[in-house]
């Protein structure tokens, strides 16, 4: 019993992460209609230029303390990553206006093959390091329930906590802020958010924004487990499923759709794997996403889109 | 002169010229082996296969400022494969006829090497797979054109149970253990599995199977079967972002780094660095060598090759584990192609066919080694027809927090184990391919 409650918080607080990324992925659709596929190239982007800033601006200011030049670095990372959202919006999107969906999607691909190519450009093809003091070592906690106790990963704990508080901020943002209701009007419907004066223009800015502050806070806390190499792209789509099951408009989709998925890949290697030659958890996720898909084409919370012909 | 005989004297004396020029170019070319080299330096394993890429790269070049092989000149390309098969064969396509053919070839990939063992009897170009690729292709009288020169993965796992064994203090205390092995789910992972079924089977540890999906970067679920399982060793044959990621697993889920036990490519900078302390106690297997900074080669390479501003990547990565493999590599192979020359004739340049002899008859002994500034990085090669590995010494070394250390003396691999699997599992390859093996007397033409 132990062991199920480990592998299930296990999930959780890795699902919670998915959670998080998986909201870039809603925030960029709700407001333009475009499956962003370059979210997974802008959190390698983030985390590249957090990990190089925080040891570059220490470096040119002459900084000794961490924290601050780990603020710095965030800061300037942040910056960075609102100017890659001015730039698409600019370059890209202000152009694509009324295309095909199709069209859009070819070109975040496009924007996530420039992002990773000039990421490793910039800030070089190594593996470095984000070190924001977060813990390394597990804890095991009620011993005296379950034999041998529940072992957390306090990393994991944090990084869920970091996720959770940001997923709760998004959300807020999107309910009750003007410009999160704006969002929602763009989102529902362009045309008639241009007529009453939203500037569709600067609501994308703004979204692509907010998605960028996603992929670097996922960044920060992949790069900080992992170390920030080229592999963070990769990992950003294992949220691809969390859509799929939780709708690409649904916020609370998204939460929920990554607690799914987090919890059914781990539980699905720990007890399924074995007997099928392991190794499942990847493709199981999606495989989970599809049986779903089955019995709610549109998700777990999506909109359920009927035309009339 | 008439202005039209003028021309057509002109146009003369400039065919002339420019054959004469085409010639002393194809002379040129004529003295130059050609070296095509795949690497991968973007992708997901790009921090690993940068440093091979700047090592093998680098020998390259102080071949060439040491006058090249009997003073043939050295040239050679690279190729990107994004560590991916099909970008990996394409180069092998691209490369393979160019600048007069190519002397060998060295993809750093157990699944180009896979797909490239039955291009390489066609195109009569060798494959030199040091460290890697299929373990059976040691007998070169099925797998001709291969080369698992220093070592195979069998010889690895075998390695791995003796170190686990003497730690323990006898094959005897084996029994009743459990080994789990933790493995980049693909060929290459997948390779010790036969070894380490059958020294099960001897010694009666039972042997766990732990499959990680590329790149490997998620293994919670791994490392909690692990925590559940509570093996007592665990052998890690990972790549790239893998390795860390096994590694910053076992330390969150409290598994001693100490009971960790890695292969060669699983042993290098990259995979433990950014853990530093987390890592300590971690083991890997080396492939002869470890990280070699002031071995003679290295102190060579500096003063010929960087001083003169002509290194391929960072001199701070010179010496280091992964830049020593590719050094190493690129050694045997310009090594076959000097044993080649010895035969068929010094300062020429050798065709494919001409190295696979060269590579049939590599001869490396100590003094060889040393003068070459070899000196305490490897031990002699030999390799024979029929044998196509020619050594399998292998050494442990264990990160201490901030380098890696030699903690064991020298282990060989058991042959008596590994050679009846070999020459079973090539047979089988025969088999299937419909190939005659050479005859010793084959061998000798």
């Amino acid at each position: 019993m132990g062991f199920f409650v480990e592998t299930l918080i296990g999930g959780l607080m890795a699902g919670m992460l998915y959670s998080l990324v998986a909201l870039g992925f809603v925030l960029i659709f709700k407001a333009s209609g475009v499956f962003n596929f370059a979210q997974g190239a802008m959190v390698l982007f983030a985390a590249l230029a957090m990990a190089r800033f925080a040891v570059w601006i220490p470096g040119w200011l002459g900084i000794d303390n961490a924290l601050l030049g780990n603020i710095l670095a965030f800061l300037a990372a942040g910056g960075l990553m609102f100017a890659v959202a001015w730039v698409i919006e600019r370059l890209v999107l202000r152009h694509l206006v009324n295309q095909e969906g199709a069209t859009l999607l070819m070109a975040t691909l496009g924007i996530a093959y420039i992002l990773e190519g000039l990421g490793t450009s910039i800030f070089g093809s190594d593996i470095y390091k984000i070190d924001i003091g977060m813990p390394k070592d597990p804890v095991m906690i009620l011993e005296g329930t379950f034999e041998g106790g529940l072992l957390i990963n306090k990393e994991d704990f944090v990084a869920a906590l970091i996720a959770a508080v940001l997923v709760g901020l998004l959300t807020l943002f999107f309910q009750k802020t003007s410009t999160g209701r704006a969002l929602r009007a763009v989102a529902d419907d362009h045309q008639a958010a241009q007529s009453i004066g939203i500037p569709l223009n600067r609501i994308w800015v703004i979204v692509w924004c907010v998605a960028g502050v996603v992929a670097l806070v996922a960044g920060v806390i992949w790069g900080s487990k992992l170390g920030v190499q080229f592999s963070l792209a990769t990992v950003a789509l294992r949220a691809l499923p969390v859509v799929i099951l939780g709708g690409l408009t649904s916020v609370p989709g998204a939460i929920l759709g990554g607690l799914i998925i987090g919890v059914g890949e781990k539980l699905s290697e720990v007890y399924l794997g074995p007997h099928i030659g392991g190794g499942i958890e990847i493709w199981f996720s999606y495989q989970l996403a599809l049986v779903f898909l089955l019995f709610r084409p549109q998700g777990l919370f999506g909109e359920k889109i009927i035309d009339r012909v | 002169m008439k202005p039209r005989k003028l021309a057509r004297a002109g146009i003369f004396a400039g065919a002339f010229l420019a054959s004469l020029a085409s010639a002393s170019t194809a002379l040129a070319q004529a003295k130059e082996q050609f070296f095509p080299v795949l690497v991968y330096r973007t992708g997901a394993y790009a921090p690993n296969g940068s440093q091979w890429a700047n090592g093998y790269v680098d020998y390259l070049k102080l071949s060439n400022a040491k006058g090249g092989i009997n003073g043939v000149r050295i040239s050679f390309e690279e190729c990107e494969t994004a560590y991916a098969t099909d970008r990996g064969v394409e180069c092998y396509e691209r490369l393979k006829g160019k600048n007069g053919g190519a002397t060998v070839f060295q993809p750093l990939s157990t699944g180009v090497t896979f797909a490239l063992t039955e291009k390489a009897p066609v195109d009569k170009i060798p494959l030199i797979t040091a460290g890697y690729g299929r373990s059976e292709s040691q007998n070169g009288a099925v797998f001709t054109w291969n080369f698992p020169l220093l070592g195979t993965y069998w010889v690895g796992a075998d390695v791995a149970i003796q170190h686990i064994a003497k730690k323990e203090g006898g094959f005897g205390k084996l029994k009743g253990k459990k080994i789990a092995l933790v493995y980049h789910d693909s060929p290459y992972g997948k390779e010790p599995i036969p070894v380490l079924q059958e020294l099960g089977k001897t010694h009666g540890f039972e042997v766990q199977l732990l499959p990680v999906a590329h790149p490997g970067v998620e293994q919670k679920a791994t490392w909690l079967q692990i925590r559940q399982q509570k093996p007592d060793y665990v052998l890690l044959w990972g790549w790239g972002v893998m390795n860390s990621t096994s590694l910053r697993e076992a330390q969150s889920t409290g598994y001693p780094r100490e009971k960790m036990i890695g292969v060669w490519w699983a042993g290098a900078e990259p995979d433990v660095k950014d853990v530093a302390e987390g890592a300590k106690g971690y083991s890997a297997l080396t492939l002869q060598h470890g990280a070699e900074p002031n071995s003679k080669v290295v102190k060579d390479m500096l003063e010929q090759v960087y001083a003169k501003g002509q290194g391929t990547g960072p001199k701070d990565e010179v010496g280091q584990v992964l830049y020593m493999r590719g050094l190493l590599s690129a050694m045997l192979a310009v090594e076959g192609v000097r044993k080649a020359q010895e035969r068929y004739g010094k300062g020429k340049v050798m065709s494919g066919e001409q190295v696979r002899w060269g590579l049939e008859n590599l001869n490396l002994d100590q003094k060889t080694l040393d003068a070459m500034g070899f000196a305490g990085v490897m031990r002699p090669v030999q390799t024979s027809c029929l044998d196509h590995m020619g050594s399998s010494w292998v050494r442990v070394h264990t990160w201490n927090g901030k380098k890696w250390e030699f903690t064991s003396d020298w282990y060989q691999a058991d042959e008596k184990t590994l050679r009846p699997m070999v020459m079973l599992a090539s047979s089988k390859y025969a088999e299937e391919k419909k190939l005659k093996p050479r005859t010793p007397e084959e061998c000798k033409k």
